[in-house]
This record gives structure tokens, sequence and C-alpha cells, in this order.
């Protein structure tokens, strides 16, 4: 089987002449439940594709003897579960990238956990891939973490997937499951928003539909899973009509006559000559010229590296952005905000809640960030958007956040170097959850203030309109005068004295919130307590 | 959108990590080991901070058993292009006379390399060291992040590993706690070897084919380098063309049998080669998952 395809990796530039348009790089993820089978599909397609050496193929069934789920036969897993608690307990536990390619395009393939704790490593693998594999036992049909999977993936904004229907072999390769599973999985993602959905029936472990038709699926007229990979057009992640922007990484200036702006583009085109702008700031200057190590180059685009050099001396540094001006070309710029509505999934031990406060890193910049508002939670089995306080390990939802400065950012569909973001943990400084800047839905303070310094003192209290801080502080406000004037009044009934009813209602309107806080500030203390505890023992983080 | 070729977008890549090392660790180094991937990583870091020199010196920890010619060529390259370099040995190793013959490669590599390595780093205080260690060479680097997170004694925790999403890096370190950062986690031998020929970056010669002193010893060829490397009754010299696909210490490092004198020699004889790139090193080898082991004492 898949004869043609056992060569060793070619050269790349000499051999792989993808055609016009295709890109030569397919970066893909597979994911799925436990025991879906991915290590063994990755571990055979890299075996067919002529990608494992000789060396590592003896050490393969060595080890296939010693740890391998597949008798005395070669246990494809075990070519990708690298760690020795992967291969001890048979599981995948953290993300593995795998380099191969045939005559026609290089691949770099994560293969990412199944089980539900090591989420976020799927979602790693996901950020960056075109494409993805989700995995699905015949036997089983779609699980919840499917589900899950096919929502997180959509998260981080792949838009074409292949629905691998593993195991074939164990059902008889009967097409009536693998239909049933297709028709079940379309109307699941249905509002997903995938722009290719790919149904393939394969037995990764007896390697049907894998480099070639199955014999035994005569019914499946569709591609085996590696031409498919080999020729299948994805569309570029970003948006075409974007900005220039570049995100200054490093300002170099090796001398008094040389100040440059180092940074890898994020959007758009730049020309020297160009008007720019720099973000947050608004000042204006020219591209003077556009550095690289192998020459001055007259323009440059997304993802080249460079040093751009201005007409004027104006003031940026790491962190900032380097932006088209405002009307200088057609394309969606970078807005600049200070409060931002966006997505979290949430990857580390710290809840996520209203108050809770973050380091938060997006582009170049790092700046601090509280949570001011939680939207809903989402179901990620229903995809249904549901109320919550807080969000923990692995949960999905909806934020508002508050910046301690302004910065320059796009929607993450539109542009996920500028609209991806990741908040860190203060104390412990992990990861705590991946971000995803949404549209703004709600106008924003200083782009459309009412009239006049109570208007706006009046917003800066309720926050902006239909964001998720006024709804919470309204709700909060009604609430707390409604229950002053219950109190009012049942003692003011029971008293009968309209004086004894005032100050009952005042005294709760005043003294239950100082009560609360109270309440709550020796919770914080004991809390901070026990992590300053946990982080000393560097146990538990 | 953007018209760049494969190797364009890894060089680009790299470049965002050595500039995002640089902007946010507080003492950088570049652990240099002479190889062909050393070779590229230091290449790209010229290219990154051009025009301004590299903001960050070298480290060479040198066990003293490398090939001669490893440390001319070291030595040329520091020259050529004006280069701060370290040099570290651990002396107790040296008084201790440890040594790949005498006491075996497991003790020599932990005691002259992974040692020796840390005593460097916490003697000049660095908190960031990039390597040019690549997830293609072997499997427990398939699972290492580009910035790897080490506790304040350089231990390696491969189940508590920090998620890198997009090519956002969390740089966030506690005192003592250090980075080892590899640029170059997604390229493969295939594009390290069409790099240098792209770009034209002398490499050791010891990667082209010649004759050479050799000993055939448990499966491998050693070149013998210098008079240290003694011979057991019924060995001998014979001068064979070989060249080295890796390069370490000379008396741990297979040589293989080769007519590639160029770098299309190089590439072609690769792709057509069903052995992996680390199988000359017999240090590899030393036990199952042995270099997740090595790598969770401070190796790199």
């Amino acid at each position: 089987m898949g004869a043609a395809l056992k060569l060793a990796a070619p050269s790349p530039e000499v051999v792989i002449a993808p055609r016009a348009g295709q890109r030569a790089l397919l970066r893909f993820i597979t994911c799925g439940s436990v025991d879906d089978g991915k290590s063994t599909l990755i571990g055979r397609i890299l075996y067919e594709a002529g990608a494992v050496f000789d060396d590592h193929l003896e050490a393969l069934d060595r080890d296939s003897q010693k740890f391998g789920t597949n008798g005395k036969a070669l246990d494809f897993a075990l070519l990708v579960d690298g760690l020795a608690a992967e291969r001890e307990q048979g599981i995948t536990i953290d993300v593995a990238y795998r380099y191969f390619s045939t005559p026609k395009r290089h691949f770099i393939v994560a293969d990412t956990p199944g089980h539900e704790q090591y989420t976020r490593n799927m979602a790693t693998g996901a950020s960056t891939a075109d494409l993805a594999i989700l995995l699905v036992d015949a036997r089983k049909g779609l699980l919840p973490q499917t589900r899950r999977h096919a929502f997180i993936v959509a998260s981080m904004g792949v838009k074409q997937v292949i629905v691998a229907i593993n195991k074939m072999d164990l059902v008889g390769y009967d097409e009536a499951v693998f239909r049933a599973i297709e028709a079940d999985f379309r109307a699941t993602v249905a509002s997903l928003g995938f722009t290719g959905i790919t149904c393939i029936p394969v037995s990764a472990r007896a390697g049907d539909n894998l480099t070639e038709a199955s014999p035994a699926m005569p019914w499946y007229r569709g591609s085996a899973l590696l031409p498919l990979l080999e020729t299948i057009d994805v569309a570029p992640r970003e948006a075409p009509d974007t900005a220039f922007a570049l995100p200054v990484q490093w300002v170099n200036r090796p001398n008094a006559e040389f100040r440059g702006f180092s940074g890898t583009i994020a959007s758009g085109r730049v020309t020297k000559g160009d008007v720019i702008q720099a973000l947050p700031s608004g000042r204006e200057s020219r591209i003077a010229r556009i550095v690289t190590a192998d020459g001055d180059l007259e323009s440059a685009s997304a993802g080249q590296a460079v040093t751009l050099v201005l007409e004027d001396e104006i003031d940026l540094s790491r962190g900032d952005l380097i932006a088209a001006a405002s009307g200088a070309r057609a394309g969606v710029r970078p807005r600049v905000r200070q409060n931002l509505e966006a997505r979290l999934i949430v990857t580390g031990e710290k809840r996520v809640e209203p108050g809770a406060e973050f380091f938060l890193k997006l582009g170049t910049t790092l700046v601090q960030a509280t949570v001011t508002g939680l939207r809903h939670a989402i179901d990620i089995e229903t995809y249904a958007s549901v109320p919550a306080r807080g969000l923990d390990l692995n949960g999905i939802g909806v934020v508002s956040l508050r910046l301690d400065r302004q910065l320059g950012v796009m929607d993450y569909a539109t542009n996920a170097t500028l609209g991806g973001f990741i908040l860190i943990d203060r104390l412990s400084n992990e990861t705590s959850a991946f971000g995803f800047v949404l549209p703004d839905t709600s106008v924003v303070v200083q782009e459309n203030e009412p009239a006049g310094a109570l208007g706006r003192v009046l917003l800066r209290l309720i926050g902006p309109e239909g964001s998720a801080e006024r709804r919470e502080r309204l709700t909060r406000a009604s609430w707390r005068l409604a229950s002053a004037l219950a109190v009012g009044g049942v003692v003011g009934l029971a008293s009968g004295q309209g004086g004894a009813a005032l100050l009952a209602g005042l005294a709760d309107l005043v003294l239950r919130p100082l009560a609360r806080a109270a309440h709550d500030a020796i919770w914080a203390r004991v809390i901070e307590r026990r992590d300053a505890a946990l982080t000393l023992d560097g146990g538990g983080i | 959108m953007s018209t760049m070729t494969h190797l364009q977008r890894l060089e680009a890549e790299a470049i965002f990590i050595l500039r995002e090392v640089a902007a946010t660790a507080e003492k950088p180094v570049l652990l240099y080991s002479i190889g062909k991937d050393s070779a590229v990583l230091l290449h790209l870091a010229m290219k990154a901070f051009y025009p301004g020199k590299l903001p960050f010196p070298l480290l060479h920890v040198d066990t003293g058993w490398k090939f001669r010619e490893m440390i001319s060529f070291r030595d040329e390259t520091v020259k050529r292009l004006g280069l701060d370099l370290l040099v570290h040995t651990n002396q107790e190793g040296v008084k201790a006379g440890i040594g790949p013959i005498s006491h075996g490669s497991q003790l020599h590599t932990d005691v002259m390399k992974t040692q020796g390595l840390k005593q460097a780093l916490d003697l000049y205080g660095f908190d960031a060291a990039f390597g040019g260690a690549r997830r293609d060479e072997e499997k427990s680097r398939a699972k290492e992040r580009v910035f790897s997170l080490r506790s304040p004694d350089h231990r390696w925790d491969p189940k508590n590993q920090r998620p890198e999403p997009w090519s956002l890096y969390n740089t966030r370190k506690r005192q003592g706690e250090s980075f080892r950062v590899f640029p170059l986690s997604n390229w493969t031998e295939a594009d390290v070897w069409a790099y240098v020929a792209e770009e034209n970056i002398p490499v050791v010669p010891l990667y082209f084919a010649k004759p050479r002193p050799v000993v055939a010893r448990s499966g491998s060829l050693i070149m013998r380098d210098d008079e240290r490397l003694t011979l057991a009754p019924g060995e001998r010299v014979e001068m064979r063309k070989v060249r080295f696909r890796t390069l370490g210490c000379y008396p741990l490092t297979g040589a293989i049998e080769s007519d590639a004198e160029t770098l299309d020699g190089i590439i072609a004889e690769m792709n057509a080669s069903r052995a992996s790139e680390r199988q000359g090193r017999l240090i590899d080898h030393d036990g199952a998952a042995s270099m997740e082991a090595k790598k969770q004492e401070g190796y790199f």
C-alpha cells in the first residue's frame, strides 16, 4: 500500500512545485476523543509517507513489543507519543509537532490530546492550523468530546475540517454507519461557520483510505486522506482586505545615526513613502526605509520580519503599532481600545470572574486587564449561551475587559495576530486563558459621548451602552434599591412609623454593601495567603 | 496574501523569536555548539538585529573532546563576525579526569555538558538561552515548547508546559527561573541544509566527505582526532572517506561513509538516507526515553 509514496522526505525547494496559488506548506491538526486513534492515524501516515527512518522503525518495533496495544504488530501511536508518561499510559498528553513531506507538499501536523483536561494543548495546535482532521470512532458516533473539539477548532479560526470516521473495519465497512455519522456531524456543526467539511471513512489500523482508495469500501467515491491533504485548497486565515500594521517588537538603534523599529508585519502591505500612524498615540510619519539584512525593500507584506525607519523622530516603543494612516488606503485598520469584548478559553487554574486581574499579552504588548463583566458562558457541547458567575479551566465564555492603557486591536476573525491574546496570572505566571477580540457591539466611550460633563460622569458610572458592565451595574443598582425599599416597607408596616421605615431602608442601602465588601475582602485575603503558600511550596500551580 | 517561500516563513518565524527574547529577557545568551544548527541560528540572529550587533554573547560549553576542526571553525567564526564568545569548561570534571572513553558517554555527557552548561548559566546569570534544537530531531523534543521554562535548578517539567497559541509567547518568569528558547523548533534537517545552501552559510568542514582516520568500534566509525583515543587489541586506524551528519564529542560521534563533498551531495545523500540524523549520536541511545530524562536534568 502506498508504495509510490515510500520515499524519504524530498528536499524542499527542488521537488515541491505546488500549482499556482496553492500553498507549499499545510499545517494541520488531528483531534478527537480519547481512543479514536489519532496517534495511530498520524503514525501510520508518517510511515506511509516514508517519513519514518529505519532506526526509528526498529525502535518502534521494540517499543511495540513493550508498550504496544496492537498485539505484536507495530503500534504506530508510539511514533508520536514521545513522553515516557504518554507511553506508559497509552494516551497523548501534550501536543506533538511532526514534519513530513510528499512530492506535492510540506506538512506540519499537530497531534493533540483527546482528554478533556488537556484541551488547552488541543487549542494550541489549532491556533496555527489551516485544517483540522476530526476523528470519530465509527462504533460510537459523535461524542461530547467531538462536539467540544469542533467548537474549539472553529473558535481558533480553522475553517476547513476533514472528518475521518475511523475504525470502519470494526463496523463491517458499513456505508449506512458512515452516512449516519456524516449527517449527524453536518447538522451538529451547522452554526460553527466551517467553509469546508469533507467526511472520509477510514481504518487507521488497517490502512484503509489513508493513501489510496480502499477496496473494502467501493461505495466511497471520494479521495483517500493523504491525496486529499496534498491537494486541498485552504483559504488564508486572515481577511484579505486589511490595512498595514506592524507591532513594534524591538527598537534597533546601534548608533546615533540609525533608529529602526523591528517587527513582523501582522497585516496588510507597506511601501516606502507610505504615510503611517503610530498607535495608540496617533502621531503620523512616513516610511523612509524598509530595512532587512538582505538589503532594503521597496515594499513588504504580512509575515515578513523587517525593520522600519521613519522620516520623523516620533515617540514609539515596543508594544506600539505602526499602522497605515487613516484614509491612506482601503482596508480594515486596527482600532484603539481600552475596553474589549472577548471570547475566552480558560487554560489555567485561576478562575476568570468579574473583578479578576491579569496581564494581557496581545501582539508585542503586555498590559494589565481587569475582567469587568461576564456576559455568559458557552456550553461547549450544545453551543448554547448559559449564565455563569465565573469560568474555570476549559470553560469558554464572553467577557468584558478593561485595560490599564489603550491598545491597537483588530477582531480575531479579521486578524489573529492583532485579535488573539493570552491572559497571564499575575501570581503564578501561568497562561490563564486564550482570548479572541470580538467586534464592538457597544459604542465606545471616547467615540460617542453624550454631551456635557454630567453625561460623561454618568457614562463612566454605568458603563457604555449595551456593554456587560452597564447591564451588570444597572442590575446591581436596581436590586439594591428594591432591597432597600422592601426592608423599609417591612419595617414601616411593622412599626407604623415612616421615620423608622426610612432609617431602615437607608441602613440597608448603606450597611449591607459595606458588610459584603468586608466579607469579600476577608475571603480575598485568605485565598491570597493560600495561593502564596502554594507558590512557596512550588506545588499545585 | 503573501508569497513567501517555506524557508522565508521559517526564517521570519525564527527572527521573531530571537527579537522577542532580546526584548523581554534581562540577560540572554546564545548557546553555540558549532554545528550546522548553531551556524543557522547564528546567521538568523545576525539578520534579526541587523544593522545592529548581536545584543547577547555566545556561549560554548566545551567538553574538551570536540573535534579540533570544530574549535578552529568556532574561533574563525567569532573573529569573522566580531562576536563576543564565552567558553566554559567544567573544571571539576577536568580535575576528576572525566572523559567519554574512561567514564562512558552517560557520565561524561552529564558532567561535562549538562553540569557544565548549568554552571555557566549560573555563573553569568543568564535568564534566557537560545538553542538550535529542532522538534524533528527526537520524540521528546517534538513535545518541547519554543519558550521552555526551566526551574531555578534548570529542570524541565514536560507535563506542565505552558501552552503557546499563535506566536504569542508567555515570557513571564519568577526570580531564578529561566527559559531555553528554540527558534529552529519548526525546522527539519532538510530545511537546515536547504537554508545553508540558499544563504551560503559557512559550516564546519567535517560535514563534507574526505578521507579521515577512523576506527570501527561497536558498529560505529569513530574518528581518531587525537592520540587520546587509544586502540583496543585488534583495532586499527584506517583511512576512509567519511563525513558526519551531526557533530558532538568526537569519541561519541559516528561517521558515515560518504562521497558527498558538496552541499548538493549532502542534500542528495540525506534524501536517499533511511537512517535518522541522530543515529550516529551514541548518547541518544543510553536508555529508553533517554533524551527526555537528560532534558529533565537540564540538558538542552
